[in-house]
């Protein structure tokens, strides 16, 4: 296997700044990219000889309510020449927006709309986002901590619930 | 020549062959797909979420329910990232056990995937002979988990309890039994002149294809691409065992029928090696806080009792961090991505489902198709809604 370099310290020379944030937790490394740079970043780990992460397993999103960078999105990608993993996140504020990556990966295209429909964060120029698992007229993002897990309609009786409904 | 508008007909929510509530808004030039757009989601539970409110042994139970057919390879992807992110070392015999249900259930849901896709391709009598072994599955599993479908049997630490005694004879007799049924499937299918012209060169998937759109398992491993993940990252001392991973050329139905079949034989391998070399011990790690006590001390051990109370009702809290953990279930990478903010429930539990990322190919694949061979292209994509909707 001809691991030349660590795919860390290329993006720290190559991205400089925007590599905010390193850490390494039972033998896993993410490295935190600004969500400004997703893209270049993306790119250069898909398309560098030296790393080749042809595949996107898991695109996922966490909300840490109450921090100032509300939302954090978590890209798995794996090398399939190579068999390396690393997780590259991005943060982002409440109402931001973040570039897809569907053009990079395919996957993305399913995996960003679930992050859209749970979380509810938008991705530009994704060809099709809309809801995925939830139906259209949902109100909310249940993923997000302040969504109450009985979702807000919980308290009113089925009868009054099918009432609004054929009322529109 | 007269103009011709394209049709739209809805296939599902309710369709025999869509393996559960899938639906497919069908746009149709003729008989020939223009254009196939899955609608997901009638499963709906909200599992991610449902995992925030319960504690780390209770949120076992959602996982039996993701895909319904696996429900062992569910419950070990779980512990195996909450036992990660304890630094928690499982005794040998609890991971050869492991290994030796999971490699059971892996047979029995193959087996249902091969019933149910030769049965939507007309060919009916395969359904009953796989069933048959099924079953034997299923008891054997009922048996030793008390559950056919549900049994929440591997636990954070190891396993609920040890086997019965009849388990090794039971699987003995099976594991020596198998490899001539998989043979009787065969003289069914493999060179039956239907099957191969309903199945060969139809619903092709490309290396590249199968990588960019992320698909996992026997779908990737039929088109050419050698990853699977008991082999890249073993787990659960699945490196102690010798198989081998079939692989297909063309990438098309036919090839992901050939490619599970070859796995069935494999994991009747690995499960015979798992009989023969299961070591004695104890099947649940030594850790006070984290693994409930055996209810033999429970009954005579204050101490006991009290650290069982204490772990079923506050369950246990973990360290901070996020942890990935994956594992080759039947329909490919099932991983786990467990965020903990210290407390005793997990603060983010995101599951990755193969069935959600493999049915993402089908508008792609279905381009072109005929009705009929969307019918077996969803069948061998092998998906079970329970996990896709979550």
């Amino acid at each position: 296997m001809s691991m030349v370099r660590n795919p860390v310290e290329a993006l720290q020379e190559s991205f400089g700044d925007a590599i905010r944030k390193v850490e390494e937790f039972r033998g896993e490394i993410s490295v935190t990219v600004d969500k400004s740079k997703i893209r270049e970043v993306m790119f250069f780990l898909r398309d560098n000889g030296n790393f080749l992460y042809d595949m996107l397993i898991d695109l996922c999103g966490v909300d840490y309510c109450g921090d100032a960078q509300r939302f954090e999105i978590v890209y798995l990608l794996r090398s399939s020449r190579f068999g390396n993993r690393i997780t590259i996140k991005a943060r982002l504020q409440e109402n931001e927006d973040v570039d897809t990556v569907m053009d990079i990966w395919m996957a993305a295209d399913w995996l960003e709309r679930e992050v859209y429909d749970v979380l509810g964060i938008k991705f530009n120029n994704h060809s099709d986002l809309r809801r995925i698992l939830l139906p259209d007229e949902f109100v909310g993002h249940p993923l997000r901590k302040d969504f109450p897990v009985q979702g807000y309609d919980f308290e009113k009786p089925f009868s009054v619930q099918l009432e609004e409904e054929s009322n529109g | 020549m007269a103009e011709t508008l394209n049709m739209t007909v809805n296939m599902g929510p309710q369709h025999p062959a869509t393996h559960g509530v899938l639906r497919v808004l069908l746009e149709l030039d003729g008989e020939i797909i223009v254009k196939a757009t899955p609608c997901i989601g009638y499963l709906h539970r909200g599992v991610e979420k449902l995992a925030e409110t319960m504690t780390y042994n209770q949120a076992l139970t959602l996982t039996d329910r993701l895909d319904y057919t696996n429900g062992l390879s569910n419950n070990l992807s779980y512990c195996l990232a909450v036992e990660k992110l304890l630094d928690l070392k499982i005794p040998k015999r609890a991971q050869y056990l492991r290994v030796m249900l999971a490699e059971l259930q892996r047979i029995s849901a193959h087996l249902l995937w091969l019933a149910t896709h030769a049965l939507d391709i007309g060919a009916m009598t395969v359904f009953f002979y796989a069933f048959r072994e099924r079953e034997t599955i299923l008891g054997i599993l009922e048996q030793t988990t008390g559950a056919r479908l549900t049994p929440s049997f591997i636990r954070v630490g190891g396993l609920a309890a040890d086997i019965p005694d009849t388990f090794t004879a039971s699987v003995k007799t099976f594991v020596d039994d198998f490899p001539a049924r998989v043979d009787e499937y065969e003289t069914l299918l493999t060179d039956n002149i239907i099957w191969k012209k309903r199945t060969q060169n139809i619903a092709l998937l490309s290396r590249e294809d199968a990588l960019n759109y992320g698909i996992t398992g026997p779908v990737l491993r039929a088109s050419g691409v050698k990853y699977d993940v008991r082999k890249a990252y073993p787990y659960s001392s699945y490196d102690d065992f010798e198989f081998e991973i079939p692989l297909g050329r063309n990438g098309d139905i036919y090839d992901r029928y050939v490619v599970r079949l070859k796995e069935m034989r494999q994991s009747n391998r690995i499960v015979k090696q798992t009989l023969e070399k299961l070591p004695e011990g104890p099947v649940r790690a030594h850790a006070l806080t984290v693994v409930s006590p055996d209810k033999a001390d429970v009954q005579k051990d204050i101490a006991a009792l009290i650290r069982h109370f204490k772990i079923m009702a506050e369950g246990f809290k973990t360290p901070c961090g996020e942890v990935y953990s994956s594992v080759e279930a039947p329909k490919g990478e099932l991983g786990f991505y467990i965020v903990s903010d210290g407390t005793n429930k997990p603060f983010r539990m995101r599951i990755r489902p193969p069935s959600f990322i493999n049915l993402g190919i089908l508008p792609k694949m279905a381009e072109g198709l005929m009705i009929a061979d969307v019918v077996a292209a969803i069948g061998s994509l092998d998906i079970v809604l329970g996990e896709i909707d979550r």
